[in-house]
């Protein structure tokens, strides 16, 4: 088996005196789909950001595309990682957040363009070419010149999830991208999700607390609790037969069963 | 008594002179507030600079400019740095002292809109991996401008109501052509009320200028295509 895209190993994080992961190990395989579930201030989230770099870690190591994130190699030692570092790393994430985050002074096209314009030095002309194709994908080709005040929530993050893959990132997060939508508009976002994977493979690390879809789309399950994997599995494992109690009264709350 | 009847023929005479000192007050503002923006702008990028060490001293620097009188730093400027070498004329002087002490306080409105902007909209931008300058060009200044204009129209408005301290260093703006035209006349009246009519005007036309430029900037700031 190849090297995992993705490694945790012995990596710790802090919130000033809270204690979200005090002895985090984790791994995901290339092209895996790997769901995290479990009850909200468990480090889901911050599993994500860290990955994103919007978290330094406290301790230990993680390996993103076989090379150290948050560390470099400076004369034969580890030391943490500069700028230069981080900047190079990041190309291989790209993150979609609960909050869209879109940026609202630009047109939709532009907040798809802005990035690969800017970071990678796309001319103009195939930055919006490509992200006319991004729009076509998430349906909203009609949309370009829109303002993101202008779309509805689905739409919105339709285009987050558009911006995203602009800058073409092997590595997709996915932090609870339906949790500020109404519910009527939750199946328009995961559709589009449905159908990018269907098309391309991608690495893919969503946390969410859509449990049909998690058991639908993912390779893998985890659920989370207190900054640790309670337990992990293929999906029909572990929303039909889990082991550990914790996860049994997370997915009958859950789930209603 | 004569000083307390207005002569028309008198006001018509001085005007023209006045006006033209306007000029100068004028220069010295739109001057002054170019560079208290751009200084404005520096000192408030500076105070969130990674360094802790820069950061407390571009506090300091903007605390000492803003706790002393603009007399004084005005003095200081322009009698005391020619014997370090440095001698200026004296719009030069009025234009950099202006500066330097708007730009303290503008810093302040700067950091508080900069400060205004979402974290998310900071995270968007990393996740992207745009650099630092791109984030502050692109995403965050364009969205911090609409929320700084009211403050920073007042501090113009603030700044241009000082330029006669500028008299104290030999400007020609309007006070003091208006004091030497009195001095000249023995009539102080005529020209003192021109000063203060046309101080005035040009305030509230500033004011509802910068009232413009607010209702009309886009509630999300600076659009981009």
């Amino acid at each position: 088996m190849s090297a995992p895209i993705i490694e945790f190993k012995n990596v710790k994080k802090c919130f000033g005196e809270t204690i979200i992961f005090s002895d985090f190990n984790f791994k995901v395989e290339e092209n895996e789909i790997v769901s995290i579930i479990g009850p909200s201030g468990s480090g889901k989230s911050t599993l994500l950001r860290i990955l994103m770099t919007l978290e330094n870690i406290d301790g230990g190591y993680i390996n993103v595309a076989g090379e150290s994130l948050w560390h470099m190699p400076w004369q034969g030692q580890y030391v943490p990682a500069n700028n230069k570092h981080l900047h190079k790393m990041r190309n291989h994430l790209g993150m979609v957040f609960q909050h869209f985050n879109l940026f609202p002074h630009m047109t939709v096209k532009r907040n798809i363009t802005e990035a690969p314009m800017r970071v990678k030095g796309v001319p103009r002309a195939e930055a919006e070419a490509f992200a006319e194709k991004l729009l076509q994908l998430v349906g909203l080709e009609d949309k370009a010149d829109s303002y993101p005040n202008d779309l509805s929530g689905g739409q919105k993050q339709r285009v987050g999830i558009a911006r995203a893959l602009a800058m073409k990132p092997s590595i997709l997060l996915l932090d609870e991208i339906t949790s500020a939508l109404d519910p009527e508009l939750v199946d328009e976002v995961l559709d589009v999700i449905r159908n990018l994977v269907k098309e391309e493979s991608f690495t893919m690390l969503l946390v969410t607390h859509e449990m049909y879809f998690a058991r639908e789309i993912s390779d893998r399950v985890c659920f989370f609790d207190k900054g640790a994997i309670v337990e992990e599995g293929e999906p029909e494992v572990i929303f039909t037969q889990p082991k550990e109690e914790r996860t049994k009264a997370f997915l009958n709350a859950y789930l209603g069963q | 008594m004569n000083g307390f009847e207005w002569d028309w023929a008198f006001t018509w005479e001085v005007l023209p002179m006045i006006l033209s000192a306007a000029k100068v007050t004028l220069l010295a503002t739109l001057l002054g507030s170019l560079f208290a923006i751009f200084m404005g702008l520096v000192f408030a990028l500076l105070r969130r600079h990674k360094s802790r060490t820069l950061r407390t001293t571009v506090y300091w620097v903007v605390e000492f400019i803003r706790s002393t009188p603009l007399l004084v730093q005005i003095f200081f400027l322009y009698y005391v740095m020619p014997e370090f070498g440095v001698s200026m004329s004296p719009l030069a002087t009025g234009v950099f002292a202006l500066g330097l002490h708007y730009g303290a306080y503008l810093s302040e409105v700067f950091r508080s809109g900069i400060d205004g902007i979402e974290k998310g909209q900071w995270e968007a931008a990393r996740a992207l991996n745009l650099s630092l300058a791109d984030t502050y060009k692109d995403i965050v200044l364009p969205q911090a401008i609409r929320p700084m204009i009211p403050a920073t129209g007042n501090y113009i408005i603030a700044m241009f109501k000082e330029t006669p301290q500028l008299s104290a260093i030999t400007l020609l703006e309007m006070l003091q052509i208006a004091k030497i035209i009195g001095s000249e006349n023995f009539r102080y009246l005529e020209p003192f009320t021109l000063v203060g009519i046309l101080y005035l005007v040009f305030s509230i036309v500033a004011a509802y200028g910068i009232h413009q430029v607010e209702r009309r900037f886009p509630k999300e700031g600076f659009s981009l295509k």
